[in-house]
């Protein structure tokens, strides 16, 4: 299988003040990731707030650069590739991300914002990118008379939506989506995991995607990798970690999920112990053994490499099967 | 047993701009000691304007109440004096909102945050007050409650700061609670943490509950009864168990519907799109005549679009505001 996106051993740390008297320390948010994308797959990216899902996704698209490892986009190394150097790259690879507002100029009319890619690219005459904005429009479920309008007349599923189609514009081959349905209504939710369903099938894309609900990232990805504190603790094909998660912390965060089902509500939910320890200061061994509850000796001496487990999937667990 | 609280035709008018409507529009509903209410809708439904006006904690003028009665005990807190509200809210009534921090003073420390209550609304001693937050922080779980009741806010995580905040809201002993999505900003770990607990507080506190909330998973799981909101209106209430079993509303069922479950659909070849309720929710100034989920139901007929139906029974402890309701079980 040919790869699209290649990541090797990236590492991210953040230098943070800790407070009046103590000195500056480092956060590893991401320590020491590998994964790979191919052509047209979805990769799922879980994990809960803090885990470093987003620090990865904001590596990938160069707006964070890594400390450490290696970043490969069909072939080419980007990892510390210039913005010049980055600007034919950008057509392979788009972002979109939670909030919407934050990357859609208020002041812009929508037709103009997802024309401006084509632009900046010198990509199509004004008749070509006009006819192009229109065919855009039409595949997201816009409306042609919505063109003029600014983002702030849009609903939260259509600002999503209008994303989506600016992400399109330069036909890319991977789209880096972080948390692209949280902030939606449930029902609208349904409607955005579906466009990008289609869309991918149609356009061939490959998605990164970041989330931390489970089962949106289940109905979307062919591949899922859990993170906990930076590091990634268990990957492997969709079916293979939700139908036998093999760490115990995706265990752990599988049965937290509350399900719609009130049948099964009493006694059903394994309460996870404990929180999720600071990034500051991680514990040694495996950095899951303070709330593992099948940590032994070795958890809390030797960090764990992935390896293949039963499954199929890799986990980084000394007891994992 | 008459109900703790019985919400009698409420209606809350909004101001925005050059724009009057009705945000929530002739709500009745009831809740009882010990029962959990859940209030599900998504957003614009009008739930957590709901909440705000029992506790009559509406942002005057811009949002009032215009109509209908809230019967609290012997007190009607719809038009209940400034000064009766004081004494009830956080004495008779505690509240929990998904931010910790919009409860919480930043500056101050959290175990003399929650004393402070008791000082005021039941006159204790120091001490006394200080043993009470003791046991409360016991009660919701803080772990080592002696010494984090001199932590400040900003030294505990996100859960332990809720966990404060549900301490707060019943220091008092309250009869009626009101938690505003107090989950929603809380990872998957800490929500399963907390449910727990809110569920056996519940079981031993003894307090009515109405949980707002747009996560119908999170319902499941704690409520006994719901009402299923929509444009304003409560178009659906029943048992937790009769809704998620045989939802008569077609706006319940597509929600229902369009949650992506864990399990479902677990083989990624034979995958099918999740079901999607078409369309989105109207605005409150521009509700459609009729039933306002008529333009986005499938099984909307001419009727539908010409009289709003009424919320009628469908079966004892079941009602339904449709003209023709789901008759599948799910």
């Amino acid at each position: 299988m040919s790869t699209l996106l290649d990541v090797s051993n990236i590492s991210k740390r953040f230098t943070v003040p800790r407070g009046m008297s103590g000195r500056p320390s480092t956060v590893h948010a991401v320590d020491d990731v590998s994964f790979s994308i191919a052509p047209g797959e979805t990769l799922g990216l879980v994990g809960e707030s803090g885990c470093g899902k987003s620090t990865v996704g904001k590596m990938i698209v160069r707006l964070l650069e890594p400390d450490e490892g290696q970043i490969r986009l069909d072939g080419e190394d980007i990892t510390h590739a210039s913005h010049r150097a980055m600007r034919p790259l950008r057509r392979k690879m788009q972002m979109i991300f939670q909030d919407p507002n934050g990357s859609l100029d208020p002041r812009q009319r929508s037709g103009d914002i997802v024309e401006e890619p084509l632009i900046v690219h010198g990509l199509g005459g004004s008749a070509e990118r006009k006819a192009k904005v229109a065919d855009l429009f039409a595949r997201v479920g816009l409306r042609p008379d919505q063109m003029t309008n600014v983002p702030s007349k849009f609903s939260g599923g259509q600002r999503q939506r209008l994303a989506i189609a600016r992400a399109l514009a330069l036909n890319p081959s991977l789209i880096v989506a972080d948390e692209p349905v949280s902030a939606l209504d449930v029902s609208i939710q349904a409607q955005v995991v579906n466009l990008m369903s289609d869309i991918q099938k149609e356009y061939g894309l490959a998605y990164l995607f970041i989330a931390h609900d489970l089962g949106i990232v289940q109905h979307i990805s062919d591949r899922v990798a859990v993170m906990y504190l930076g590091r990634i603790v268990e990957i492997g094909d969709t079916a293979a970690v939700y139908r036998r998660p093999s760490h115990p912390y995706t265990r752990t965060l599988m049965e937290a999920v509350p399900r719609p089902d009130p049948a099964r509500r009493h006694g059903r939910i394994k309460v996870p112990r404990g929180e999720v320890p600071s990034p500051l200061d991680p514990p040694p061994g495996c950095t899951f053994h303070p709330r593992c509850p099948i940590a032994t000796d070795i958890c809390r001496a030797e960090r764990p490499a992935l390896r293949r487990v039963a499954s199929g999937a890799e986990a980084a667990c000394h007891h994992a099967e | 047993m008459a109900p703790l609280l019985s919400v009698q035709g409420l209606t809350v008018e909004l101001v925005t701009g050059e724009r009057t409507f009705e945000a929530v529009s002739d709500l009745t509903f009831d809740v009882s000691r010990n029962e959990v209410l859940a209030l599900v809708g998504e957003s614009g439904s009008g739930k957590s304007m709901t909440a705000l006006a029992i506790m009559r904690l509406l942002p005057e003028p811009v949002a009032e109440i215009i109509g209908g009665r809230i019967l609290f005990g012997d007190v009607d807190l719809a038009s209940a004096s400034e000064a009766r509200l004081m004494e009830i809210r956080g004495d008779r009534i505690g509240l929990i909102f998904q931010e910790p921090m919009t409860s919480l003073n930043p500056s101050i420390r959290v175990g003399p945050q929650v004393a402070e209550v008791l000082r005021l609304h039941k006159g204790l001693s120091v001490a006394t007050a200080r043993q009470r937050v003791e046991e409360l922080f016991e009660l919701v779980r803080i772990p080592d409650p002696k010494r984090r009741y001199d932590d400040y806010p900003h030294q505990m995580s996100g859960g332990m700061r809720q966990r404060v905040v549900i301490a707060l809201a019943l220091a008092c002993d309250p009869d009626l609670l009101i938690a505003d999505e107090p989950t929603t900003a809380l990872d998957v770990t800490t929500q399963a943490q907390i449910l727990e607990t809110f569920r056996d507080l519940q079981a031993s506190v003894g307090a009515a509950t109405i949980l707002i909330t747009h996560d119908l998973a999170v319902v499941a799981e704690t409520a006994d009864r719901v009402a299923v909101m929509y444009a304003g209106r409560i178009v659906e209430e029943a048992t937790t168990r009769q809704l998620f079993d045989s939802p008569r509303h077609p706006y319940t069922n597509g929600l229902l519907g369009s949650i992506p479950q864990i399990e479902d659909a677990l083989d990624t070849a034979t995958r099918q799109p999740l079901p999607e309720i078409p369309g989105m929710v109207p605005a409150l100034w521009a509700l459609p005549t009729g039933c306002a989920f008529a333009p986005r139901c499938p099984l909307a007929r001419e009727r539908c679009t010409r009289e709003r139906p009424p919320l009628a029974g469908m079966e004892p402890g079941h009602r339904a505001a449709c003209w023709y309701p789901v008759e599948v079980a799910r």
